[in-house]
């Protein structure tokens, strides 16, 4: 019987090694197989004029309908600009307790703010990303000590203080979680 | 543990309610949702939410229109309206209302957290702030606990025991031995002593009015009725009921108070949703129950649902070597209380004290030494400070005269020797009561 696993589609263009890495830190974090995979989506059927950005909902609910039977959960990776109807813009989302979930690189960025690039920050906020909407999937909820994953991060900064691991407390709701499943 | 704060998102659009529904239960917040202020205002009745997040653009009833009808329901909840028009207008509408704050659609992700964050604060400490009073409160009152007799004793160590279950308790005893006290010892002993002590004097409220105290009442059930109002019982959630005085409580109300106590919910006047919760019971009287049920008066079923434990409170009388212990614990009590330097009691007005029978319990030695620091010397209580009813004989008074020189010069002492309210209390004017003090040659104590 095939293992479950942790799928990872990429929608656009992403470097082999870039995912590769983000891969290897979420196996690290969740103890499961990675599958990364490239799809492709028209993402002018999520693209809403008036705000100039995707939105969130719907591209949750179609990396949703993309979900594998051995597939434990998917990670949607986008590079456009998120938003849902209530906020401005967000980072990425997932179904509590559910099976996917979505990030975006579009605001994690260096660029995005005037400052020089930075390769290596980019891939650090996109794995914390990944790994925190993957803890969401997994019923984790956000977490207040400062450096977990889990910590909610409003603007990159917040992201660049949190470390790429859960914490002690999470990690133990999400052993109790993994006997669960 | 820090409880779980609820939210309601009231909005008409479908996405709006699903993003901050989602946002929120990632935050860890409860959340529920509705899509029109009549819906809200519904759950708003059977349900307590912390914070409400309401649209003023809404088909029906506004924002706006429902923010003063939730603060008509539930004062102590937050609302926080928000609205893709904004306007001064609006807003400050909507917080002269009662509107905690007001945010346009859509927020900024950080000022979302924020503003939640700010109010679950504000929410936290509100609880905090309560839970603390009442704990102040209990321990004080524990303190107030005097005795080192044998039966005071045994009452104590009763009080011990029992105070770690959850069992109903009637406390019984002649009126002033203190009852109400030792409820107080058993709920600051016990495991709800972080939880309100509601205490409810049956006695002194009429049958209708017990009714609405104990149970609340809805907004419009009764002449008067303009809020929504919690019940004894729902305010003593997670903590204890003491109701004093049980046995003057109607049969109508027995029967009532007997289904409460069995299935621990209860219905407020004027509605009609059940509401529960988790109340310790404490009874007291000083009526002998057991004959009243003989009699009738009483129904047996509640008798025996109250009756699970019985802490008899000795009469004063019968433990006569407490008296010292009490009268020094009164005298600093009262001392402190009227800021005057603490004074003592002589012999024979404490041996005069443990040959008297005190009928009115320690509350009658209470308001004794009260009124001795009041209208004494200011040096130490003496028999002539102290009343024993119609026992009361000062052997120094022989003439009318002696009888005016001495009251006057009680109630000088009594208002610190403020001619005015002195006169005042006297009933005569200042001219005349100067004339007396001259007469008497009445002078204030050193």
């Amino acid at each position: 019987m095939t293992q479950p696993n942790i799928t990872l589609i990429s929608f656009g263009y992403f470097g082999k090694h870039f995912l590769e890495k983000i891969a290897e830190a979420v196996k690290l974090e969740f103890k499961y197989s990675v599958i990364i995979k490239e799809s492709h989506l028209d993402l002018s059927e999520f693209f809403d004029p008036g705000r100039r950005q995707y939105n969130g909902n719907k591209l949750l609910h179609a990396v949703n309908n993309l979900s594998m039977p051995q597939t434990l959960k998917t990670v949607g990776m986008f590079s456009v600009d998120l938003f849902i109807p209530i906020l401005t813009y967000i980072f990425g989302q997932a179904e509590l307790n559910g099976h996917a979930g979505i990030a975006s690189l579009y605001r994690l960025s260096n660029e995005r703010y005037g400052i020089a690039p930075d390769d290596q920050l980019l891939l650090e906020r996109f794995t914390k990303e990944v790994i925190h909407e993957l803890g969401h999937t997994f019923g984790l909820i956000h977490c207040m000590t400062p450096d977990c994953v889990m910590r909610s991060g409003t603007y990159v900064e917040d992201i660049d203080q949190k470390d790429q691991h859960l914490c002690h407390n999470c990690r133990r709701q999400l052993d109790a979680a993994d006997k669960a499943w | 543990m820090a409880r779980k704060i609820s939210i309601l998102v009231v909005d008409d659009e479908e996405s709006v309610r699903d993003s901050l529904s989602n946002w929120f239960i990632e935050d860890g917040y409860h959340v529920d949702c509705a899509e029109n202020a009549k819906k809200a205002l519904q759950l708003i009745e059977s349900s307590h939410f912390d914070i409400i997040l309401a649209d003023i653009k809404m088909p029906g009833m506004d924002g706006l229109e429902m923010l003063r009808r939730i603060k008509s329901l539930r004062n102590d909840s937050i609302v926080i309206v928000m609205t893709a028009f904004a306007s001064v207008n609006t807003a400050v509408m909507a917080l002269k209302d009662g509107a905690f704050d007001y945010v346009t659609k859509p927020f900024d992700p950080d000022d979302l957290s924020h503003l939640i964050r700010n109010a679950s604060k504000q929410i936290l400490l509100a609880q905090e702030n309560e839970t603390l009073k009442n704990k102040v409160i209990s321990l004080d009152n524990v303190e107030d606990l005097i005795g080192n007799s044998q039966a005071m004793k045994e009452v104590l160590k009763q009080v011990e025991s029992v105070a770690q279950s959850n069992s109903s308790v009637i406390i019984t005893g002649e009126s002033g031995t203190g009852k109400e006290l030792i409820a107080r010892a058993i709920h600051a002993n016990s495991s709800r002593k972080y939880y309100p002590l509601v205490s409810v004097h049956c006695g002194a409220l009429t049958e209708s009015l017990l009714e609405s105290e104990l149970f609340g009442h809805e907004k419009g059930a009764f002449t008067g009725a303009m809020y929504n109002r919690k019940g004894r019982f729902e305010m003593a959630d997670s903590g204890t009921i003491f109701l004093d005085e049980i046995a003057t409580i109607s049969p109508k109300m027995q029967i009532e108070l007997l289904r409460v106590l069995e299935t621990k919910s209860f219905v407020r006047v004027g509605g009609n949703k059940e509401t529960s919760s988790d109340f310790r019971v404490i009874c007291a009287t000083n009526r002998d129950l057991k004959s009243m049920v003989e009699q009738g008066t009483f129904r047996e079923d509640l008798y025996y649902r109250l009756n699970v434990v019985n802490i008899n409170v000795p009469p004063l009388r019968e433990r006569v070597e407490d008296i010292p212990l009490l009268v020094d614990y009164f005298i600093k009590k009262y001392c402190t209380t009227m800021n005057k330097p603490l004074i003592t009691i002589d012999d024979a007005a404490m041996q005069r004290l443990g040959e008297y029978p005190f009928p009115g319990n320690i509350r009658e030695l209470e308001n004794m030494i009260e009124r001795a620091i009041v209208i004494g010397n200011g040096k130490k209580i003496t028999l002539k400070d102290l009343p024993f009813g119609k026992d009361m004989i000062d052997n120094s008074i022989e003439s009318l005269d002696d009888f005016e020189k001495t009251f006057i010069r009680q109630i000088l002492n009594k208002y610190s020797w403020n001619i005015t309210r002195t006169a005042k209390a006297l009933k005569v004017d200042r001219v005349t009561l100067y004339n007396k003090i001259k007469k008497y040659d009445l002078k204030p104590d050193e």
